[in-house]
Order: structure tokens, then sequence, then C-alpha cells
């Protein structure tokens, strides 16, 4: 196991070079760079800021130096954010997101299992279908109009909870709500179908067959092979949701890491971008060891080499 | 000895599909006494597993009794309800299924699989529950006990499996052990040792076993008497000899025609039954096989024969049976 953790953290560190990498050099193929909008500024300027960045050097060279800071933890300075690292902006914003994140994935789960669950022992009945057409509406309908309809019924009109920031508990619920809804919905209907395959297996029948409670029958032996294919999208997915969502953060102001994903591209802050890739990948393969590692825990058939 | 422990009278049975009803079994009767071994044979989807698991409270949905008694060691299984079957599941009536490969689950170890079945249905501790598996693993002829007990089922063979599943079956001394098909997925050398065991164990323990199957070798190996199952009506029933030497039903005769003879001729052709298995949605008006039969007569496709009596242990449900003992009758 621990031979194994060593192996896969090693091919992760190499998986996260390859990243920014690839990210540095198309990044640098886009047209346009972080000073050009910026049409206030003379040439001259212009050319104080490249040299202040680095950024006139050589592309080769810029890499090097680049990966040379990068080993030594330092993301760089942001050219847009000006006066703070990138690592300042991520250590400030990534806490908030995570933690709407996370509180949006145990809701996530603890609605999710038990919703796909109830679908699969109700398979075909009024339950089940109500639950099917809830769960497709949820993958289907976007955040933005899930965000906007909470906002309006429950900020605006029935004033029940704050619409802006995160200062209090009762901010939370609304876009950690937005924030649930699809995943919710996706693992409803995983765990349906997974729970739908297990409830065929011959071990099933072998358990009725001992005079196995249906209770102990569901949480024993059905939902410990059932629940393989719910970890293996969570992992991911929480990786995905620590980052930040762009459209939940904008829509209830908060201060989360989502914004700067997409404002760093468009507003060509190389640093910025480089940073938030090399975070999203990380996480991604962290979750994705910690997925691994899971798998080997809940089924004995899975050999990790 | 001749206490009965199983009396299963006109029982019917059918599956609700969204196409209609499906008439699984259309009166079977027969009875068992404590320490009889019955072999039910018949092709598949002539009811054989259904029968059996209908005596556990195992019909699987949208399947349901619709008529007659089953009366298992003094329960009438007809009338019971999901709780109390589950006190003589795995306790009273045990099963093995025919694939042992997908009958155990894959994330417990054997161990707690067997000590599951021991603390479910007696009062022993956890500590005594290991210590029956571990007497039942050697009970069944595993070696390294105490290893295998830890492992989990991807780590045994075949064989071992199946042996697995009948420590499971037998943890808790059941009176009446069924063996769905418990050989047809195994090797033919692991095959005959899993038969031996069985054998082996039914004359330690004395308990009565019904044995599914569509090998006629295996019953005659194993079975005192036998019923012959087809569309859902046990369409002969006698003993192993009975039914080998003397069979009487044109069903069976096909059957027994179908297994390959030692002593036949070299170049002698194994005959088959030609036709197709009843339609169960819609089971003919009269004899069931007389669509199949060659000696079918205006009768068999109109009326359901009479059940014919050709011995104490020997029926049989055939118009030319009855037609001639009626002769014989008639003559006398």
């Amino acid at each position: 196991m621990a031979k194994y953790i060593v192996k896969r953290v090693a091919m992760g560190i190499f998986s996260v070079f390859i990243v920014a990498t690839l990210t540095f050099f198309i990044m640098n193929l886009v047209p346009g760079g972080p000073f050009v909008a910026e049409k206030s500024i003379s040439k001259a300027a212009q050319q104080a800021l490249a040299e202040k960045y680095g950024l006139d050097k050589p592309l080769g060279v810029q890499y090097l130096n680049y990966m040379n800071s990068l080993i030594h933890g330092d993301m760089g300075l942001s050219l847009k954010q000006r006066g703070r690292t990138v690592n300042q902006i991520i250590f400030s914003k990534l806490p908030v997101s995570a933690r709407t994140a996370g509180l949006a994935v145990v809701v996530a789960l603890c609605v999710g299992i038990p919703l796909g669950c109830l679908s699969a022992y109700n398979r075909g009945k009024w339950a089940d279908n109500l639950i099917i057409v809830f769960a497709t509406c949820g993958i289907a309908i976007p955040s933005f109009i899930s965000s906007v309809v909470l906002l309006y019924t429950f900020g605006m009109n029935l004033k029940l909870l704050p619409t802006v920031g995160l200062n209090e508990p009762a901010a939370y619920i609304m876009p950690v709500t937005a924030l649930a809804i699809y995943p919710t919905a996706y693992i409803t209907r995983l765990m349906r179908s997974s729970l739908l395959d297990v409830m065929g297996q011959d071990y099933m029948r072998t358990a009725r067959a001992k005079g196995v409670s249906s209770v102990k029958i569901l949480f024993k032996h059905a939902l410990r092979n059932a629940i393989l294919p719910v970890i293996t999208y969570v992992g991911p997915m929480l990786a995905g949701l620590m980052t930040g969502s762009f459209v939940v953060e904008k829509i209830f102001s908060i201060p989360g890491l989502g914004r700067d994903f997409v404002s760093a591209i468009t507003n060509r802050d190389y640093m910025m971008i480089m940073g938030t890739t090399i975070l999203l990948a990380t996480l991604v393969i962290v979750a994705n060891v910690v997925v691994d590692i899971l798998y080997k825990i809940i089924d004995p058939r899975i050999k990790l080499k | 000895m001749s206490e009965k422990i199983l009396e299963i009278k006109d029982e019917r049975l059918s599956f609700f599909t969204p196409a209609g009803e499906v008439k699984a079994l259309n009166g079977v009767s027969f009875s068992m006494n404590q320490g009889d071994v019955l072999g039910i044979v018949g092709e598949s989807g002539s009811g054989k597993s259904v029968t059996a698991y209908s005596i556990m409270g195992l019909t699987a949905y949208p399947g349901r009794l619709v008529g007659g008694t089953v009366w298992f060691n003094g329960h009438q299984i007809d009338k019971m309800t999901e709780k109390e079957f589950r006190k003589i599941r795995g306790n009273e009536v045990s099963i093995i299924f025919q694939d042992p490969m997908t009958s155990l689950n894959p994330v417990y170890t054997i161990g707690n699989q067997i000590v599951e079945v021991i603390l479910l249905h007696t009062k022993k501790t956890k500590q005594e529950a290991w210590a029956r598996a571990r007497e039942l693993l050697e009970l069944v002829g595993i070696n390294e006990p105490d290893r295998r007990l830890k492992q989990y089922p991807h780590e045994l063979s075949g064989g071992m499996r199946q042996r697995v599943m009948i420590a499971i079956a037998l943890a808790c001394e059941p009176k009446l052990l069924i063996a769905d098909e418990p050989t047809t997925a195994l090797d033919v050398t692991i095959q005959a040792q899993i038969l031996e065991l069985m054998n082996d164990l039914r004359h330690k323990l004395g308990m009565s076993i019904i044995m599914i199957t569509h090998d006629l070798g295996v019953v005659a190996q194993m079975c005192e008497k036998i019923a012959v199952m087809y569309a859902g009506h046990i369409v002969e029933y006698g003993t192993t000899d009975e039914i080998f030497y003397n069979p009487q039903h044109e069903y069976t005769k096909g059957l027994i025609n179908s297994i390959p003879k030692l002593n036949a001729e070299e170049k002698e052709r194994l005959v088959p039954i030609e036709g197709q298995p009843v339609d169960l949605l819609n089971p003919p008006a009269g004899c069931p096989f007389a669509p199949r039969c060659k000696s079918c007569m205006k009768v068999c496709l109109n009326k359901m024969p009479p059940r014919t009596e050709l011995s104490d242990t020997h029926y049989t449900y055939c118009w030319l049976r009855q037609k001639e003992e009626f002769e014989k009758g008639g003559k006398a």
C-alpha cells in the first residue's frame, strides 16, 4: 500500500509537470498579452512592465524561470491583481470555495444515495418515476437557472435567506443547494442503476436464502457493492467543485476561486492561469488516488499495482 | 424416519408479467419424508426451480402463489409472511445455487458469510460462531480452514466456493436442503466430488434433499425418487428404478432416450425430443406435452389426462396409460 501511494504520488507530480508545461506553451500561443488591452499605458511603460515580470525574455527562459520558482512553491506574481502573489490569492479564496463545495458534496451524497436506493427499491412504481423525473431535471437544468430561481424565490419574494456573501451560516444554504443539485441528481441516477444491478446478483439471493432481513441485506450486502460507481464519480467532482463555480459565485457574490479561473484567461493573467490550472490538476490527481485507495478498501478483488 | 416433512398439494404459481399471466406451476403435488432424496428433472422453464424456491418463499417478483397448499415441517408455507419466512430460511430449509462463482458476496470473507447465518439463527456468541464456521469448513472437506475463513471468494476455486455454499447451507442443520443444479457450473471431476460430498453429508446429518437438475446422471446417482416436470406439471413420479427402467410418460422416455448409452452400437444416434417447449403464456388445453408427443391422440390435445397409478410409488399423467389401465380393467 505505502509503495503504491509513493508510486502514485510520483506519477502525480509527473502529470502536474506535463499539465504545467502544456498549459504554459499553449497559453503563450494565444495572441495578445496581459498588458495589451490597457490602452492608457504608453509603449515605454508596457516595456517596463514586461521587463518587471520577465515577459520580455525568450519563451524558453520564461518557462525555465517559472518552473524553477514553481519547484520552490512560488507561483509568481499576479499580472493583473497587482502586488498580490498567486499563492496569496489561492490561499485566501480556496477555503471559501472548498467549504461550499464540501458542503455541496455532503448534501449530494446524503440526498442522492437514499433517493437512489428508494428509487431502485420501488422500481417501476410511482415513487421511482417521480425520483427519476426530478433527477433528470436536476441534471438538465443549468446552475444559472436554478441559482436565479432560488435567489428570486427565497431571497427576494419570501425574504427567508440572505442573498449576498457568506457572512452567516444561513447564507450557505442557497449557494450550496445550487451547487448540489447537479451532483445530487447524478448520484441518484448512478445509485439507482448500480443498486438495481447489484440486486440482480446471485449473492443477493443467497443473502435472502440465509434469512437475512431486507434492511440488513441493503446495508450489508448491497450498498457496499453498489457504492463503487458513486465513489468514482464523487472524487473528481469534488476536485472540480472545490476550485469554485464561476456562475454560482458570481450570482451569490461569493469571494471564491471560481471567478479567478475565468477572469485569469480573459485577462491573460499568465501567472494566474498557470496557478489555477496546476491547482485543479493537483486536486483531480489527489482525488483519483484517494478514490483508488477507497476502492481497494471496499472491494478486496481490486489489486493496487 | 417416515415423518412427513414436506407436502405440496395442487400448487399453482404464476408470474404476472406485462405480457400476461405466465403459469409456471399448474397443480404440482408431491410429498417428502424426513431423509428422502427427491430429484426433480425437466428442461429449462419446466418449473423445477420455481417449485423449490416457493418452499423458501423466494419466488421472484412478479411471481405469486395462486392456489394450493404447501406444508413444510409444520409450517403452512402458503400463508406465511416474509418475516416468518426469514426464520426458517437458512435454518430449517436452505439452498445451494447453481453458480458458486457468483453466489458469494465478493466483498466479505468466507468466514464472515458463514458466521452471518449462524449468528442469525442460533444464540451462539461470535466466538462460538467462528468456531462452528471452522468446523463446517472441515465438514465440507476444505483444508486449512483457519486460512480459508479469512479469504475472500475470489481467492477460491469454483469447487471450493460450492463447498463453502454447502457449509453455509448446512450451518444450522436444516431439515431440508434444496440443491438447485449444484454441479452444473462445475468441471466434471469437481462435480463428482461435490456429489460425493453431498451424499456423504446426507448420511451423516440425515436431512432431506431436493435435487433439481436436468442431468439424469446426477439423479440416478443421488436420488431415491424422481419427479419429472414439464410445463409446470409433474408428468411422472416414481422411484429411481421405476423412472429409469420403466418410464411411462412419453416425455420421460424422450429424456432417457436423449442420454448417451455406454453399451450402445457405435453409430447409434441420440434421439432428441422434437419441437419447442410450451409457451406458458398460452398453455395448451390438453396435455402440455401433446404437441411434441409422437403418440399423441385426439383426446390429448383437448383434455388434461388424469392421474394413472402404476404402483404405490409410481404415477403418471398420460392418456395412453389411462387407456391401457382402462382396457386392463375392462377385460377383468
